[in-house]
Parts: structure tokens; sequence; C-alpha cells
């Protein structure tokens, strides 16, 4: 072995140890800690009765009575509907923003340019609170709710929204006015209605940006090209333009959306009852905090992970042969 | 007045959807720009003794009042009372910092020296302790110096060890770059709030008992690892962007590995990534917000903390623009700077740095 191999060799080997030391030390204090303070460990609390009332499901029913699991279960899944829903919305704002600070229309162009200038440099938490605020201390009750469109009823009791009842014949179910609140339709809590106004308007902004960037690196002559070739406007815009722009905007868009995911943990700062505020819950009940952010890691951990092994394939299979690097 | 109507006419009404776009936007404008103007200016509450003329125009006028009567608070948090002056003293040795670091005929290897100094004297000047300045304990700092504090001290200690990690993802032995990869990938799989969690419950089980770390330091540990994993992909954007005759280069010469980083390689990569590091800054003093949700007295807490004041509650609105404006200036301030030198970079980008892409 040459001397620079095995100064490289050892080298590592001292790094692997030192490490392994490091965390040698954080694992056997841990043990004395938690010997000392007689507190549990292993997931044997995940069974147990939670005994708290969660405030909103998605798709499982939950009691007190039930296990914790079934309550961080009844969080993963409040944490994906607040991710689907903000995806899907801010994808379609950010896009809208992005081609409107494209736009010939000066007006347009500059008020799409505001607002990502205004909304990026602004914390998403504070917009959390500012919508939050809006809507649970401005809004009028549900007596006198707001209703900007008919059927739809703003209060501080959130959003009262009409759902299709059936398809054929077509029907609606609107909200309706019961006692102190609505019933029938949907109804998104204020925690709800604020997470999600501050993820859509906080991801679109970024969203714009990338959509922007994408539309600008089709180079002009390739339009030029297509309107050469006869092609109209739209045409051209989805033969040519998209099929490129979409390359370059996938991957950055995708870390967004991994981002909007990261910050709907945001939520339980307003009160809205996603994994990291039901494990947060679970461990000051429990005591037994390194399970419960072992599991909130593990969550996120396994939606980035798969997320950008799905983005890598997708990746491999756009990217323009030759291009690669 | 011919080339204003031109000008209309081009940018405006160039197009039948063109037109309508502008009609739409200019009747939105009409319901929406009166009302707010008549909110935050014209039947606003400016001053008051206390919250009785604002809760009267509550919907009509917003309550600027309560930021007069709180703005204290929330710059300084609870430190002591008289001695205000010293974390407004350490605000403004701040922006003469930044403001310093800003001008590029200033980027010299005494810039550390200058920095190393003033974070010196900054924290003389929150904790006291010697002649003249009584001591105040960390956990009544806050506010904005609270907030400016935790995004500086956290991007100073997080620049180094990202450089380190940088480095180590693109190192040649398989061992350090493992761990390197694990360490980037697994901080930026989670939320920070995880991370914040984690700091403020599970790091005092990690160390042998009676040994213990304050709240403030142990989120400020979680906010630099945090950074830290963010800014080596950026540090690693810039270092893939030094042409291969670089390295090869520094290596004809004989430079041995930290000659050649340190000399060759990283001031080429660091000049490249400069833009793309101040946007990591902006979302990192924005990401300082978070430490509201572990009870760190910052910016955001102090704001939420004077709004529970029973006098002044359900003026949230109010606060929040306030709180937004002031983290704005310091964002868009940041945004624009590296925007104008990403402009001011690339003319004179030497042949070196093109990326050949």
């Amino acid at each position: 072995m040459n001397p620079r191999r095995l100064r490289a060799a050892l080298f590592q080997a001292g790094l692997a140890a030192a490490v392994a030391l490091v965390a040698w030390y954080f694992v056997s204090n841990t043990a004395a800690n938690l010997e000392s303070r007689r507190i549990a460990s292993g997931f044997a609390f995940l069974s147990r009765e939670a005994g708290f009332e969660i405030g909103e499901t998605t798709f499982v029913a939950y009691g007190a009575a039930d296990t914790y699991l079934r309550a961080l279960a009844v969080g993963v899944l409040n944490t994906f509907r607040v991710a689907g829903i903000g995806v899907v919305a801010a994808t379609l704002l950010g896009a809208l923003l992005g081609l409107a600070r494209l736009s010939p229309n000066w007006l347009l162009a500059k008020l799409a340019a505001g607002y990502v200038e205004v909304i990026r440099n602004i914390p998403l938490l504070v917009q959390l609170f500012f919508w939050y605020a809006i809507i649970t201390e401005n809004l009028p009750g549900p007596r006198d709710a707001l209703q900007p469109f008919a059927g739809v009823f703003l209060s501080n009791r959130g959003i009262a929204l009409p759902v299709v009842a059936s398809w054929l014949p077509f029907s609606l179910e609107i909200p309706r006015l019961e006692g102190f609140n609505f019933a029938g339709g949907a109804v998104l809590t204020p925690e709800f209605a604020a997470l999600i106004a501050g993820l859509v308007f906080y991801t679109a902004a970024f969203i714009a940006e990338i959509v922007r960037a994408g539309v600008l690196a089709v180079s002009r002559g390739q339009v030029d090209a297509a309107n050469a070739l006869g092609l109209t406007r739209r045409a051209a815009l989805r033969y040519v333009v998209l099929p490129q722009a979409l390359r370059l905007v996938v991957p950055p868009m995708t870390s967004q959306y991994l981002n909007l995911t990261k910050n709907s943990s945001l939520a339980v700062a307003i009160g809205y009852p996603d994994l990291v505020s039901i494990a947060n819950t679970t461990m000051n009940q429990t005591g037994q905090a390194i399970e419960g952010i072992a599991i909130i890691m593990a969550v996120y951990l396994t939606i980035s992970l798969s997320i950008s092994a799905l983005m890598n394939w997708y990746n491999r299979r756009v990217a323009m042969k030759g291009l690669r690097r | 007045m011919n080339g204003a109507l031109a000008w209309v006419r081009a940018n405006l009404f160039s197009s039948v959807p063109s037109a309508l776009a502008t009609l739409a936007v200019a009747w939105l404008a009409f319901k929406l720009v009166p009302p707010f103007i008549d909110w935050a200016f014209l039947d606003a509450v400016w001053r008051a003794t206390d919250s009785q003329a604002c809760r009267q125009a509550k919907g009509e006028g917003a309550c600027w009042a309560f930021i007069a009567e709180k703005h204290r608070f929330i710059f300084f948090g609870t430190y002591p009372y008289d001695q205000h002056w010293r974390p407004a003293g350490v605000i403004a040795l701040l922006l003469v910092l930044y403001a310093l670091s800003a001008w590029r005929r200033a980027w010299h290897w005494w810039l550390a020296i200058v920095w190393a100094v003033g974070l010196a004297v900054i924290g003389v000047l929150m904790w006291g302790g010697v002649p003249g300045l009584p001591y105040v304990e960390n956990g009544r700092w806050g506010g904005l110096a609270l907030t400016l504090l935790l995004a500086t001290f956290g991007l100073a200690f997080a620049f180094p060890l990202s450089i380190l990690l940088a480095l180590g993802r693109r190192s040649q032995l398989p061992v350090v770059r493992a761990f390197c990869v694990a360490y980037i990938e697994l901080i930026r799989g989670v939320p920070l709030i995880s991370l914040l969690f984690m700091a403020s419950v599970m790091l005092p089980l990690f160390l042998p008992e009676g040994m213990t770390i304050d709240k403030l330091l142990r989120a400020q540990i979680a906010m630099i690892l945090f950074a830290a994993a963010y800014l080596a992909e950026v540090v690693r954007g810039g270092l893939q962007a030094v042409r291969h005759e670089q390295y090869e280069q520094a290596d004809a010469l004989g430079l041995g590995y930290w000659q050649r980083t340190g000399l060759v390689i990283l001031p080429q990569a660091l000049r490249v990534a400069i833009p793309p590091l101040v946007n990591t800054f902006i979302g990192f003093l924005k990401d300082t917000s978070l430490v509201v949700i572990i009870g760190l007295f910052d910016l955001l807490t102090a704001v939420k903390v004077a709004l529970q004041e029973p006098a002044w509650t359900g003026f949230g609105v109010e606060a929040y623009l306030f709180a937004s404006l002031v983290y704005f200036v310091f964002c868009y301030a940041m945004s624009v700077y590296s925007q104008r030198l990403e402009r001011g970079l690339a003319p004179d980008a030497r042949p070196v740095l093109r990326t050949g892409a």
C-alpha cells in the first residue's frame, strides 16, 4: 500500500471511530438519563389509549378511546390532505402567476412580480398567523357570514363550501346555518383554511419563478421556428415550448412540493392536527420524546426520499439524450 | 402625450384579452384599494393611551397604536428596560457589519477579523458582566435583536461547517463521502421543526447528568446543523462549476489537497456561489421565526406575546403586518443585493469561471 492510500485509510478509520465514539457517548448518556428519570423506552405506548380528541380527521374515524398509533395515523393522513390539496392549488396559482409575469400586459406583469417579491420575503409562519388572525378575529360570526359567491360562506368558524351531492342528476349540497354553525356541504376549519391559504400563497410565489424561468429558458429561436412552421400560438406552446420547459421545471418543482410538505408541519403553531402536532401531544403525554421525534423524522424522510427517487427516475426518462451529465 | 397613449396601447390594450385583463385589474383595484387606504391610514388609530379607541375603530380602521405601544417590546423583548440601548446598539452594529460585508471592495481577509471582533463586542454588549454593564442572562434576550443574533451567529458557524460538508461530499474517500451524503440528505429530508423539537427535548437526554445547555444555545445548535446542510448543497453547486482543468493545473503545480482547495478551488467556487448563498441566507433568516414553536423569544414570539395581553387581543392582523414589514425589509434588501450581485459578477466573470454549460 502506498503512503497516500495508507494515510487516506487511516484518516477514514479515524473519522468512523470518532463518529462511533460520539454516538456511543450520546446513547449511553441517554440510557442513563432515561433510567434515572424513569422514562420508558420502546414503542409499546403506541397500542395504549391516547385519551385526547383530535379536532378534524381525514378518512378514518377517531375518538379519544383509540390508540396512539391510530392518532398518529390520523396525523399522517391530515398531513397528506394538506399537502395534496396544497400542491395542486399552489401549482395552479403559481403557473398563472408565472405566466402573468411574462404577459405583454404591463399591469399584469408588474402585479405578479410584486406579489412574488412580497410573498417570498416574509416568513411563512408570519403569513400563517396572519391568515389565522384574519379568519378568527376579523371575519363575522356564522350568522352574518360573508358570501363572496352563492353557497360559499366565510365566517370565523371557517369556510363552508357546497359539495356535489350527486353527479346524475347533478345536484349540489349547499351549506346552511344550523344553530351556531354550518351544517351540510364541506366546512373547512379556520386552522385548515389558514394553513392551506398560507402554504398555497407562499409556495405559489416560488413556483411562479420556476415556471417563468422554464418558459424563458426555451430560446426565442424555438418559438420563431414554430411560428415559421405555421403552428398556432397554442400549438407552439403545446408541442414546442412546454415539452422543453418541463424538463427544466420538474426538478425544482419537486423540491417545492417537498418544501410544501415539510412546511405543512408549521400546522402545530396554529393548532391544525397534522403529524407533528399529534406527535407533540403524544410526547407531552408519554414523555417518550425520542420515539416521538423518531416517528416524525421517519415519516418525513420516507416521503422525501421516495419522492426524490421518483424524481430521479423521471429525470432520467425525460433528460435529453446527449445532455446527460 | 402621444407617447404616453402609444405606451398604454402597446402595454395595456395590445389585444382583446390584454384589454380585458387591464379592465379586470382596474376594477379590482377600484374595489379594494380605497377601502384599504381608509383602513390602513385615514381611519386608523395611530396613538392611544389604552386600547379603547382601537376597540371602537375595530373593523373600520387599523390599530397602529398597538405597534406604537409595544414597539420596544417587539424589538428588544424582555431585556431590562433601562438597558435597551444595548440591544439597540447590537442591532446597529450588526447592520454596519452587514453593510460592510455587502461592499465588494471590503472582501478581504481582514473582513473575517472585523467579524470576529464585531461578534465579540456584541457578546459583551448583550451579556454585560463587565464594569458599567450589568449582567443580563440570555433568557431575557428577545425581539428583533434575538432574531438577528440567531440568524447571524447561525450563519457564522454554519458556513464553515457547510464548506467542509460540501468538500466531504465530493471527496474521493468513500467513508467521508458517505457520512457527508447521509448527513446532508437526512437533515434536508426532515422539517426544521423536528430538529428544533429534537434540540429542545432530546438534546438534554444526550448529555451526562448534571450537564445542561440552555434553551437558546440548544436552538442555535439545531439552526446551525440545519443551515449547514442547505448551505453545503449551494457550496457544492459552486464547486461543480469550477472547471476540471483547475484541479489538474493545481496538481501540476504540486499543491496538496488543502492547498489546492484553499488557494485555487474554493475562491472560485464561492465566488460563483455567492448569489445562491445570499438566497439561502434569506431563507435562513425567515426560518429563525420557527423558534416561536419551542418558545424562544424572537421577533415573532414577542409579537405573539404582546397580543396575549388582554387589552390588546384581537389586533393580530395589524401586529402580523408589522412583523411582516420588519422581516420584509431585511429579506428584500438581501434579495435586491443578490440580484445586483448576480448581474455584477456575470460580465467580469473570468473565463475560468464559465461552467461550460
